[in-house]
């Protein structure tokens, strides 16, 4: 009997595992894939801040440091943020396949075992406690567990046959490719996002620096409002802006665009990350509240042991404090990305020229609202009736 | 004859978009192996999300 069964070893999943296991529960983390930390399905940017929160930065993990943002309206019109110390770095492009590894290593110190190539089929109830039926490396298993954590990413199998979540539509999801290119030249410290209606529908298309001359360069759009694949459209945009160098990795995605779900909990389970839809509406981001979400369940599993309740009403603690610490963002960031996706490429133009020139010293959606706010006061009416 | 969803593996780049979608657990992804069972019926969502234009829908 193990105390909590983690599913995913992103990550949620990892940090829930660590958190867990590091105040002492028996804790199994299980990965479906024969390899953590790869295929990588991300475009690897995340905040100085946010990477800090609940771990020790460690530099392996780190591809490269950026100092700022620049933003392409369709007509190149260009916004920049970038924080007031000019040389304090804002953000970090990550190394996946380094990172997630390293994130399971930590949560097997604190204690957790790991299985891989070990996937999750259903569960069924017993008692007040679950039996988990699992594929192992081909064989059925099966464990019981009094808490399950499902970091099962985007496809969540336990998300959606707990009945927590429901199957996303197309215009809640993004349709993401990106290469990895090689010998390219820009400028490292920062990094770059496109937007237009007909460059990426219903996304963006962005340029990430990884160093040494390579950067992930990539494409989202929204399935529902997209004339073509997105692989389509990112080879458009590369020929568009002119992006010479050399292809070395292709990777392909699916990120949700949902917003605030009600709750992501039932009895036993609790669900973090991409599996709870996580990331954010606008950016696609998702490895901040990936990490948060996986910490904040961890903490409510180890109490919910401690306490020998695993009810819903017991676990919806965790709901609380996800969305208290970013839940709200994604709430708003939806109706935000709303509006955003009703503006045609001439107001685009329009909105980004009213904020060219001035350095927005943050590096934040906030920020960029505000700013847009204070010029065009007409907003505020706009955005309150959505 | 009935629709279903077929995949060209070859373009498949196994990133899960056509399982996040799909309401009836007709796609799997199995390491970077994509099935598609018989609980599908044909909707094309799976086709529209795919980000490399992998799946398709035919008479099987």
């Amino acid at each position: 009997m193990f105390d909590v069964v983690v599913v995913g070893a992103g990550p949620a999943g990892s940090m829930a595992a660590k958190t867990c296991a590091e105040r002492g529960l028996n804790v199994l983390l299980i990965e479906k894939r024969q390899e953590i930390g790869t295929p990588v399905r991300c475009a690897e940017g995340i905040s100085k801040q946010s990477l800090g929160k609940f771990l020790k930065v460690d530099k392996k993990w780190i591809a490269a440091e950026v100092f700022g943002a620049k933003i392409y309206a369709p007509d190149g019109t260009e916004v920049v943020m970038a924080e007031e110390m000019a040389g304090n770095e804002v953000g970090f492009v990550l190394e996946r396949k380094i990172f997630d590894r390293h994130l399971a290593r930590l949560a097997a110190k604190a204690g957790a075992e790991i299985i891989v190539k070990t996937a999750f089929v259903s569960f069924e109830r017993v008692g007040d406690k679950l039996r988990l039926k699992m594929n192992k490396m081909g064989e059925r298993w099966e464990v019981e567990t009094k808490i399950l954590i499902g970091a099962d990413g985007v496809e969540s199998r336990v998300g959606r046959i707990a009945g927590i979540i429901k199957t996303l539509k197309k215009s809640e999801i993004e349709s993401c490719a990106q290469y990895l290119i090689s010998d390219i030249k820009i400028d490292e410290s920062y990094t770059y996002f496109y937007l237009g209606k007909n460059l990426a529908p219903g996304g963006y298309a962005w340029i990430f620096p990884k160093e040494n001359n390579c950067a992930n360069v990539g494409i989202g759009v929204l399935p529902s409002m997209a004339k073509a694949t997105a692989k389509e459209y990112l080879d458009k945009f590369i020929e568009k802006i002119g992006v010479k160098g050399k292809i070395v990795e292709l990777v392909c995605g699916a990120v949700p665009v949902y917003g605030e779900i009600t709750t992501a909990v039932t009895d036993n389970i609790m669900l973090a990350g991409d599996a709870a839809y996580h990331s954010d509406p606008i950016t696609g981001g998702g490895i901040a509240n990936a990490l948060s979400a996986g910490y904040h369940a961890g903490v409510v599993a180890y109490e919910a042991v401690e306490k020998d309740n695993f009810s819903s009403s017991f676990l919806m603690k965790y709901d609380e404090l996800w969305k208290t610490d970013f839940g709200w963002k994604l709430g708003r960031n939806k109706k935000i990305q709303e509006f955003l996706l009703k503006l045609d490429d001439d107001m685009l133009n329009n909105l980004a020229k009213s904020i060219s020139g001035i350095n927005i010293r943050e590096m934040s959606v906030q920020a960029i609202i505000t700013e847009l706010v204070k010029r065009n006061p007409s907003l505020i009416e706009i955005l309150r009736n959505f | 004859m009935v629709k279903r969803a077929v995949v060209n593996r070859r373009k498949c780049a196994y990133c899960g978009a056509c399982v996040a979608v799909c309401n009836l657990f007709a796609t799997e992804l199995i390491e970077t192996f994509l099935e598609i069972n018989e609980n599908c019926n044909g909707c094309g969502i799976c086709v529209e999300v795919c980000p490399m234009g992998a799946l398709s829908i035919m008479e099987v």
